[in-house]
């Protein structure tokens, strides 16, 4: 089910159509990160990762962990585009009695891997997973997706130092660098600068993409998935709210939901991209 | 189906909780594959360097971080392994209260959380390190099953039990050397609440070595014609209703016993039951809010009022309330 790069343009176009009326329905949200991720996730599900969505739980499959679990209107839009659960589920996000809690919870969804929302967690269990790989030695990739912002979590380096001790070469963590987290720029809230090198620095091996540029993010991760004898992140320069040109870069838009006029604007613009 | 010279503590073998739970996880190293141990610096201290001398492919040491301890646990519960991730009570689950609960209770992850160095019994380590409240942040968590065993065979079976459930499990014990009052045939179920004692005037309810001081606390009331009915609650959440119950609408009187705040721990957990299914009155000998400090266990058991002597005055206070 790989598809071309002109297919999985398609499919990211319409996984962030799914999220904005997601998000527009429900009230509530995070449409910034979710639209910039769109591009890594549709990657990942149509193109990179080995799965089979009738069989969620198949020991021999690749794992995504979502670390940032606010982004998640855009996993579940993924997921539910790859057929883990029907399309028509998307208009649940938020509401009582929905599968698609506000942020992710493993037992209530077939896909989701693990319980996410407050930030540092996920990538401390994509090492743990790591390591029961290579204990069983397993032929499968642990993909952590993390958020800059998330960064300054102490428990994220704690997990960091712990692959690298390992040499985790099954892990890889995509960290979406948007530059914004929910009180503003990155520069201003916590400076991360030089992250390559203090990933380096930490013995990981850095890779770097356009988080945009499909082609290019198929290559990366690919490449990525090759590297066995250590961890690798990839640090993706991505957009925040890439496609909806009132949105982009703006932090206002981390976590807010569009209005009905907004919405029409945002679905218009993203209905006619090429 | 208790130890022979039960009333005569120079008699019993005394050792501690924690080679208790170090033993256990060389049987279980061996029965079971999957058991894997995730330590966070305190190897020797928590007896785990037993199976990281014997199991090393299966033993993960990830420094001096406890919340990635729970994380890396719950990753690994989640790809099939049963992590038992081991640190002291003040640290885990004192300092990553937020993995235990996102990481490991909401995902149901089969994590084993084990917390040695619990209770003022820590000793000479002082306040920073003897954890008092920790039973009161866990017990408020859904998914959660919280056992305190009473002596070294007891820790013993409560970790082989704890590998055997699927889902999570608190543990929490004591360091030091406490008299082995059970035997190998005491029956340890979790859930299960064990009367060591039967009496139809008082019941004291009790877990952790702090049971023994229950055992001796009933000899003596038995001198002035009290018959105390002594119960193990080894299993702090599910809490044995039935057990407890039965003992109190013959007794319609009791006294908790722990080495906890006496806010959170045990005792609110039975006061919380029993006023809404059989209100008497209650006595908790625990500690009454405040933090510990530096001493040997028994200069600290004494100054914060949890031995028997103490146990015994709350017992007459509380006979006269009924």
């Amino acid at each position: 089910m790989k598809q071309s790069v002109k297919e999985l343009k398609n499919t990211a176009n319409l996984i962030r159509q799914d999220i904005i009326k997601m998000l527009a329905r429900a009230g509530s949200g995070h449409p910034g990160g979710s639209l910039g991720l769109a591009d890594i996730l549709t990657v990942l599900y149509f193109s990179v990762l080995n799965h089979i969505p009738s069989q969620p739980n198949n020991p021999r499959r690749d794992r995504l962990i979502l670390s940032n679990g606010h982004v998640c209107p855009a996993l579940y839009a993924t997921l539910a585009r790859a057929r883990y659960f029907p399309l028509v589920k998307l208009k649940t996000l938020r509401q009582i009695n929905s599968q698609l809690q506000g942020h992710p919870h493993n037992l209530s969804l077939p896909g989701v891997e693990t319980s996410s929302g407050p930030l540092g967690q996920g990538i401390s269990q994509a090492v743990g997973m790591a390591l029961a790989g290579q204990m069983d030695k397993g032929d499968y990739s642990i993909f952590c997706l993390t958020s800059d912002g998330e960064h300054d979590e102490g428990q994220l380096w704690e997990a960091v130092m712990t692959a690298a001790k390992y040499q985790l070469g099954n892990l890889i963590n995509i960290v979406d660098r948007n530059n914004i987290q929910i009180d503003g720029y990155t520069k201003d809230i916590m400076p991360l600068k030089p992250l390559k090198q203090k990933y380096s620095a930490f013995g990981w091996q850095v890779m770097e993409m356009n988080g945009h540029n499909l082609k290019q993010i198929i290559s990366v991760l690919n490449r990525a998935r090759r590297v066995k004898n250590k961890p690798v992140v990839i640090i993706a320069h991505t957009v925040l709210g890439k496609g909806v040109d009132f949105m982009e870069n703006k932090f206002i838009w981390h976590g807010q939901a569009p209005n009905q006029k907004e919405t029409t604007k945002a679905l218009q613009q993203l209905s006619h991209q090429p | 189906m208790l130890a022979k010279n039960l009333y005569q503590p120079e008699k019993l073998e005394k050792k501690s909780c924690r080679d208790g739970y170090g033993d256990a996880l060389l049987i279980l190293g061996k029965k079971n594959k999957n058991v894997v141990v995730v330590s966070a610096d305190l190897a020797e201290s928590t007896r785990v360097h037993h199976f990281a001398k014997k199991f090393p492919q299966r033993f993960i040491e990830v420094g001096v971080a406890e919340q990635n301890m729970l994380g890396v646990a719950a990753g690994l519960a989640l790809s099939g392994k049963i992590p038992f991730a081991s640190s002291f009570g003040v640290f885990s689950p004192g300092r990553n209260w937020d993995q235990l609960r996102i990481s490991v209770c909401y995902s149901q992850a089969n994590v084993k959380i084990i917390a040695s160095h619990t209770g003022l019994s820590v000793g000479a380590d002082g306040a920073s390190h003897q954890a008092l409240e920790d039973l009161a942040i866990t017990r408020c968590l859904p998914n959660l099953i919280i056992l305190a065993p009473a002596d070294y065979l007891e820790t013993k079976k409560a970790t082989i039990a704890a590998s055997q459930i699927k889902g999570p499990v608190y543990l929490r014990f004591a360091r030091h050397d406490s008299p082995v009052f059970t035997v190998p045939k005491t029956p340890f179920k979790i859930g299960r609440a064990n009367i060591l004692i039967k009496g139809n005037d008082i019941t004291i309810i009790a877990c952790g070595p702090l049971v023994y001081e229950a055992i001796l606390a009933a000899k003596e009331l038995a001198k002035q014609k009290i018959k105390a009915e002594v119960i193990n609650n080894h299993t702090i959440k599910p809490l044995d209703n039935a057990t407890i119950l039965k003992s109190v609408h013959q007794t319609k009187c009791l006294v908790t016993v722990e080495d906890h705040q006496a806010n959170g721990g045990l005792g609110s957990a039975v006061a919380e039951m029993l006023a809404k299914k059989y209100p008497v009155p209650i006595e908790m000998i625990g500690v009454q809010d405040s933090f510990g400090e530096s001493g040997t266990v028994e200069q600290l058991w004494k100054k914060y009022k949890l031995t028997h002597p103490f146990i015994i005055k709350a017992a007459l206070k509380v006979l006269k309330r009924k």
